[in-house]
């Protein structure tokens, strides 16, 4: 029974929280992806550099606060920094949209064409990021970093195993969780959430009702700037800022929204946990939570572990292809057209 | 079209200008990369000029061909091969039987479709799991040999020229199954597909040390250019150096420049000829057809999945070309070095500027933004000097003036790209269609 426990406390210490928290951050990144997708019909690379620059401005907002002398208390000043940075990045993504996107948008441009530019958007990002605030990047949580520490746990309950509960992971799916009622909220009860669902789905017949277009992707792009606030700032809180890391969380955000189906914002969430949770599973150690679950004679020798942790983009990428080849419009999309 | 001469020209005047006034051996190191981009970006240009396909794996692609200088030119570690060579075999020979047995399966199973899937996949993770029982101890131990300086197989020891036409014919070999997959898929998934895979060839290249040493580099690679020091000593060399007025040093790096130059822009122009041939063949009116209008391509009796394949697989060797040339000029295999931004992302640019579809103006392409790239750097610290010279040393304002420039070239890129996507969307040489052979 106690061994039942710990392996328990052990999978839900390593395994599961770390899990969802990830997947939660995942999640914040892909819906505007897909939301992005849905309204404006490309996929943006600049996506991940969004999310590097919303973190990079709520690090500078949170420094000045710091200067201020102003805090959350036990909660991360960053939390602070993140609500001024929100319309700071709205305005970045509208001023790239009235610059670049609208344009070709006029012009009925070809997709590869808004990737082209998107990649374009992502370079200057990536410089401006480096301008601002360095290649290396920096750690800005502060405030209260645990809310169950190891030590803590084992006093506690007597078990061998710790469990580790940081503010950061608590956060990240609290707040995920908010955020995603809030954007179902927004999408299925307002006016304004129903007209771009309608924009998304039937551009021509949208703009036959009287859908104003401009309104349409303005609010995409704040929704946008918002969710890349929430992703960037939970992610950096739980694993640091690093631009470089950031760059790399391109491929599982566009892995979860692929496989979720493009455009759909279910399919985002219940793909990033895919995403997630397989990456964390297939490179997870598993000796220790056997050892505790099976007879002693049949202990693992090794680590039990499908891959190295280098590989984890691997993962989400076998997933995005086994997706793509069996199921091509992913798991809520409508048939790819 | 009396443009395009008039833009080489300046082309050329400007490197020229870069040797008389900064240096010469920097005018040919740029020259040099220039040659080696512009092999890269007639690849591109084959998948996204030609063929339209938007292929964001070109990383990949140029990293495989680097592998293959790794793979032909370094001698062979017999110790290593010893070591793990059987075991490897062994590894190899379970995932072979695997990937048939797996095959064999699908095609039976055809009728049964809801259990296909889980049952290929059992039989590829049992596969997997049986081969890493030969695969892990095998590994280990050449990873073990005389870590510090080899660690890995080796190569063939073969010429290193050779391995440049390996590198392509290796970079396609891996393009073929990649673009079987993904050929036939829309544009935004084959970008993020090959962008995906582009990420996992790094991945194995960084972490296989038994393959290319992983991330601890592969230096010293063999040269098809006489070393300085041996130039220094030739009396040729001596007597040109007199006549030049140089010293023995700079005159044989001027030299060793010279001859990569002379390499590279072989194989460039090689490349580029066969590029113009195809482009004027039946097979490059095909290929602007099924680009333009897949639709009527197809419905004129074109096979569309395999005409992209074969651009996928054509313009990723050309790339693994470049990628090879690349490793060879710089003498070493850095896996850590490749990133999507440089490797991907800028030859983008350059095709995208010079003019996709244009061979001339990819070629253009590639000079330019790699000119630019390298310049940036210099004349953002230029500017820097000049804006932070006011500033007192320890003025924060100061300090990140001068860490910047090397950051700017990336938002000069960036800017360049989209400039000319919202203004000249057909680039510095737009496409001119061939007349048609009568």
């Amino acid at each position: 029974m106690t061994d039942l426990l710990n392996a328990l406390v052990h999978l839900t210490s390593m395994l599961i929280i770390p899990g969802l928290a990830y997947g939660s951050q995942l999640a914040l990144g892909a819906l505007g992806v897909t939301l992005i997708f849905g309204v404006l019909r490309f996929s943006s690379f600049a996506h991940a550099e969004g999310l590097s620059m919303a973190t990079a401005i709520t690090i500078l907002f949170t420094i000045w606060l710091q200067g201020m002398g102003l805090s959350a208390g036990v909660l991360p000043t960053a939390l602070l920094g993140m609500v001024l940075a929100m319309p700071v990045m709205a305005l970045v993504f509208i001023g790239t949209d009235r610059a670049l996107y609208r344009h070709f948008r006029r012009i009925n441009a070809r997709p590869e064409v808004f990737m082209i530019v998107s990649a374009g958007v992502m370079l200057m990002m990536n410089g401006v990021i480096r301008l601002v605030i360095g290649a290396d990047g920096r750690d800005f949580e502060d405030g209260e970093r645990f809310i169950v520490t190891a030590r803590g746990f084992r006093d506690w309950s007597g078990l061998a195993e710790p469990l580790v509960l940081k503010t950061s992971q608590v956060l990240t799916i609290g707040i995920a969780a908010l955020a995603t009622v809030a954007l179902f909220w927004f999408l299925n009860r307002t006016q304004a959430g129903r007209s771009m669902r309608a924009y998304a789905d039937n551009r021509n017949l949208a703009l036959l009702s009287g859908v104003d277009p401009d309104r349409i992707v303005r609010l995409t792009w704040i929704i946008a700037a918002v969710l890349s606030v929430l992703a960037g700032v939970l992610f950096g809180l739980d694993k640091g800022y690093r631009p470089f890391v950031y760059q790399q969380l391109l491929l599982p955000m566009f892995a979860a929204a692929v496989v979720g189906g493009l455009g759909s914002p279910v399919g985002a969430i219940v793909g990033s946990m895919i995403v997630a949770f397989s990456e964390l599973a297939l490179t997870f150690a598993w000796k220790k939570a056997l050892a505790y679950v099976l007879p002693a004679a049949w202990a693992p020798q090794g680590m039990v572990q499908a891959l190295s942790t280098e590989y984890k983009f691997a993962v989400s990428f076998l997933i995005l292809v086994i997706v793509l080849l069996v199921r091509p419009a992913g798991l809520f999309g409508k048939v790819a057209r | 079209m009396s443009r395009t001469p008039l833009l080489f020209a300046a082309m050329a005047a400007v490197l020229l200008a870069v040797g008389l006034l900064q240096s010469w051996q920097l005018a040919l190191t740029i020259l040099n990369l220039c040659l080696i981009s512009a092999v890269m970006a007639l690849g591109v240009n084959v998948q996204w000029g030609v063929a339209g396909m938007f292929n964001v794996g070109t990383m990949g692609s140029a990293a495989v061909g680097g592998l293959a200088v790794v793979l032909v030119s370094t001698p062979p570690v017999r110790a290593a091969w010893a070591a793990g060579g059987g075991g490897l075999l062994a590894t190899g020979a379970v995932l072979l039987a695997t990937a048939g047995l797996a095959a064999l399966l699908w095609r039976r199973m055809g009728d049964r479709s809801l259990l296909r899937g889980p049952a290929v996949g059992a039989i590829v993770l049992l596969g997997l799991a049986v081969s890493q029982r030969w695969f892990l101890p095998a590994t280990a131990a050449i990873e073990s040999v005389d870590a510090a300086s080899t660690g890995y197989l080796g190569g063939l020891g073969l010429p290193v020229a050779l391995s440049w036409i390996i590198g392509g014919l290796l970079a396609a070999a891996v393009a073929w199954p990649i673009g079987r997959l993904t050929a036939g898929l829309r544009s935004d998934y084959l970008a993020v597909a090959t962008f995906g895979i582009s990420e996992i060839i790094l991945a194995v290249l960084r972490n296989e040390e038994w393959l290319a040493r992983g991330v601890k580099n592969v230096t010293g690679l063999p040269r098809p250019v006489p070393f300085e020091a041996d130039l220094q000593a030739a009396p040729w060399a001596q007597h040109l150096a007199a006549w030049l007025g140089w010293s023995g040093r700079d005159t044989a790096s001027v030299l060793v420049k010279l001859f990569y130059a002379a390499w590279f822009l072989a194989v460039l122009l090689v490349i580029w000829w066969a590029l113009e041939r195809l482009a004027r063949a039946p097979w490059g009116r095909m290929m602007r057809a099924v680009r333009d209008n897949e639709e009527a391509a197809r419905a004129m009796g074109k096979d569309v999945a395999r005409r992209h394949l074969q651009a996928f697989v054509l313009g990723s060797a050309i790339v693994g070309i470049g990628g090879a040339m690349l490793v060879t000029l710089d003498g070493q295999f850095t896996a850590g070095s490749y990133q999507p931004l440089r490797f991907t992302f800028l030859i983008w640019v350059m095709v995208i500027i010079g003019g996709s579809g244009n061979h001339k103006g990819a070629i253009l392409g590639a000079f330019l933004i790699w000119f630019v790239w390298v310049q940036a750097e210099t004349a953002g610290l230029w500017l820097a000097a000049t804006a932070a010279a006011a500033l007192s040393p320890e003025n924060p304002v100061r300090l990140a003036l001068e860490e910047g420039p090397a950051q700017l070239r990336y938002v000069v890129m960036g800017l360049i790209l989209v400039l000319v996507m919202r203004f000249a969307p057909r680039g510095l040489i737009p496409e001119t269609t061939p007349e048609t052979p009568r």
